[in-house]
């Protein structure tokens, strides 16, 4: 993952890789902003609240996904610690708003 | 370089030393010695409240400075005593353990110390500033809200310092364990030690965020006018339970996890045994780990959440004694059968297993809700609390110190003291807490100033008083022990217990660079099993080369002190418009330092080749 400045050297291989990696970015990054839009319209021209607030989560999540597999390298090979760790924390974080939630009254 | 270090220097050198050292070992050094001052602090104040409570209606000192005692005695242990002193064990030992030269983040470690220093001595200067916190460890709302003076302020600053430097350093230690083990060391070839520093870390990671924004909300109440907890302002004050215990629960795993870490390293040291289960161990420690974020709701189980919430609480309690009790039988079978040696270190630890076990029996006793109003804010709780943390991490705590003292010294502790003070001690922690539990069973509520006579509540405290007298003595006893050690104590060999993990396979104590080639591992116990296969040492997994080195730096400690200055802004800044000067100047401080590291290159420097080879094995 090293962002190898060696130019003297012509390894078309990992060039290659770099470019499809960048072009992965860019779309991610464009779609990311596309989402923001659709949020702001979906807000803005007062949409119905069944379908607002489930399309609104949909888009939070998607753009959760695209941050942490694209932006964070977690689609990557050597990052299965991370991964662990980051879907442990929203596991404890996610059991523990449901029983505040859920069985304790207040 | 490393030999000159212990060579006649003056004192400013050292100082400027250990001041800008990014080194493992020596921040280590720092941890034990400062969490060691915070522990002799910590049990002043709790022989003032024995000494309060040696007679009915004693007048030794008034309600409200009782009040600051039991508090300060509370967080002062929790948070500046015991886990300081298991950071600085981790810090000593961890990379060792895993054969690495240093910590990931070699600046953040140095950070995260300075800002616990930091945050400890906060919380100890309001002693001089008109008032220490008086509202309890746990520092309830509404009482914490509305305790006049600056006493809880300086909790919510100093803890959120310090709770900042323990994130900083656990996820240091996440960060070490993942990517820098040596050639070889599989997650499951890791040390016990290593393997509860490492699940330690991942609690840390996901619990402190709870208490900072707890602290974060008490403070906004406080200072700055906000309601949360106010009931009257549509706030809700049992929020702050909640917060609290969501990382007070898992906190008290974060304290005794490393303790049964060392001493599944120690028992089989000195049973010469592989450790018994040693995979049930790992995977006992992850289900300890896992349950602890799921039970935080037994410490409220009289706020009236409903039977529902109490009954799966309750039950989830409960479950957590069954890993725990797979560590006890494991601890037992790898005694079982073993050429046991007794030494201090081993003292400590088999004093360990029925002192704790008899806390965790009544761990199960306070976890059955319905018992539990019956107990509740009782000695029996007092008692019980003792028994896990002093009868577990504290005894941990010194298990670890007599048996890791020659590697992170180079001197072997005296055995005679070493063995008066665990006998002292033992008898006095028995003493003191075992007749709490009666205390409590007869109605002894905690936290009161005095009791009345005549409610056979008498001789049980003169008991519980005398037993706290012989700790403080197996204390003295262990510090004269420790200066003792220090002017002319027995040099240590690099192994002196016939050691079976990495860090015996190094000097003691270990050059600043800590391998000069890596090892390869080649199983759990590595060092014992190159004893065993004849060799006797570590097979380099690497050729001589030059090593990366980072240098020391002086930043985390002025960082640390603008946040600290800031801090008093924080507080004064709702009686004087002048502590706002404190308070811009000292964030100014802080993130100047910040802006400072992040811009300025430092690349460290290289160990070169020869000069390794100068150095003599």
């Amino acid at each position: 993952m090293a962002n190898n400045t060696n130019t003297g050297n012509p390894d078309t291989f990992h060039k290659q890789k770099h470019k499809d990696e960048m072009i992965k970015q860019l779309i991610t990054f464009v779609l990311m902003i596309v989402f923001t839009i659709i949020a702001f319209v979906v807000v803005l021209t007062g949409m119905d609240k069944f379908f607002a607030i489930p399309l609104l989560l949909l888009l939070a999540v998607v753009q959760v996904g695209f941050q942490f597999y694209y932006f964070m390298h977690m689609k990557d090979k050597g990052h299965e610690m991370p991964s662990l760790m980051i879907y442990g924390g929203i596991g404890a974080a996610i059991v523990t708003v449901l029983a505040l939630t859920l069985i304790i009254w207040w | 370089m490393s030999n000159a270090a212990t060579q006649n220097k003056g004192f400013a050198a050292v100082l400027w030393d250990y001041l800008t050292t990014v080194d493992h070992k020596k921040i280590g050094k720092l941890y034990l010695y400062a969490g060691g001052l915070f522990f002799l602090l910590g049990g002043l104040e709790a022989m003032i409240i024995r000494i309060q409570l040696i007679k009915p209606e004693n007048n030794f000192i008034s309600a409200g400075l009782y009040n600051e005692m039991i508090t300060m005695h509370g967080t002062t242990m929790i948070f500046l005593a015991a886990m300081p002193l298991l950071l600085g064990l981790m810090n000593a030992i961890m990379p060792l353990q895993i054969g690495a030269r240093d910590v990931a983040f070699p600046f953040l470690n140095s950070l995260g110390f300075w800002m616990f220093l930091f945050g400890g001595i906060m919380l100890n200067v309001s002693w001089f500033t008109g008032g220490a916190p008086d509202s309890g460890w746990t520092a309830y709302a509404p009482l914490s809200t509305q305790s006049p003076g600056h006493g809880v302020d300086y909790y919510v600053m100093g803890l959120q310092l310090s709770g900042a430097g323990t994130l900083m350093g656990g996820i240091n230690f996440l960060v070490t364990i993942v990517n820098m083990r040596a050639p070889g060391m599989t997650y499951m070839r890791m040390p016990l030690f290593t393997w509860t520093t490492f699940v330690v870390s991942i609690l840390i990671l996901f619990a402190f965020p709870a208490l900072t924004v707890g602290l974060f909300l008490l403070m906004f109440d406080r200072m700055f006018g906000a309601a949360f907890f106010d009931v009257a302002l549509g706030g809700n004050s049992i929020i702050w339970q909640h917060l609290f215990w969501i990382f007070g629960h898992p906190e008290v795993y974060i304290l005794i996890l490393p303790a049964f870490g060392l001493f599944s390293d120690i028992f089989s040291t000195f049973s010469k045994k592989r450790l018994f289960g040693y995979t049930a161990m790992v995977f006992a420690t992850i289900l300890i780990a896992f349950l602890g974020f799921m039970v935080w709701a037994h410490h409220m189980f009289t706020v009236g959440m409903g039977p529902v919430a109490n009954s799966i609480f309750a039950i989830a309690t409960m479950a957590i004694a069954v890993p725990t009790g797979i560590k006890i039988f494991n601890w037992l079978l790898t005694l079982w059968g073993g050429s046991i040696t007794i030494n201090s270190a081993m003292l400590w630890s088999l004093g360990f297993i029925p002192s704790f076990t008899l806390g965790g029996m009544t761990g199960v006793m306070v976890a059955a809700a319905v018992a539990d109003y019956q107990y509740h804010d009782t000695y029996f709780v007092v008692a019980h609390f003792h028994y896990v943390i002093v009868g577990g991490v504290v005894f941990g705590i010194l298990a670890g110190l007599h048996y890791w003292w020659p590697k992170i010294f180079g001197r072997i502790l005296h055995e005679g003291m070493g063995k008066l003070t665990f006998w002292t001690f033992f008898i006095g922690f028995h003493l003191t807490f075992f007749i709490q539990h009666f205390l409590g069973l007869m109605g002894m509520p905690r936290r009161y100033w005095v009791f009345l006579e005549d409610q056979g509540l008498d001789t049980g405290n003169l008991i519980s008083t005398i037993g706290a007298f012989f700790m403080a003595f197996g204390v003295i006893v262990f510090l004269i022990n420790a200066i003792y050690t220090a002017v002319k104590g027995e040099k240590a060999p690099a192994d002196p217990w016939d050691g079976r993990t990495l860090e015996w396979a190094i000097s003691s104590p270990p050059p600043h660079y800590n391998f000069k080639q890596l090892p390869l591992v080649r199983g759990l116990d590595p060092l014992w099993i190159e004893k065993m296969e004849g060799k006797g040492k570590m097979t380099p997994a690497e050729p001589l080369g030059d090593i990366h080195m980072p240098n020391g730096s002086i930043i985390p400690f002025v960082m640390s002190l603008g946040f600290f200055i800031a801090s008093f802004g924080f507080i004064y800044q709702t009686n004087y418009d002048i502590a706002y000067i404190f308070l811009f100047g000292g964030m100014a401080i802080g993130l100047g330092s910040m802006l400072v590291r992040s811009l300025k290159d430092d690349h460290g420097y290289h160990i070169t080749k020869e000069e390794l080879e100068r150095e003599a094995d």
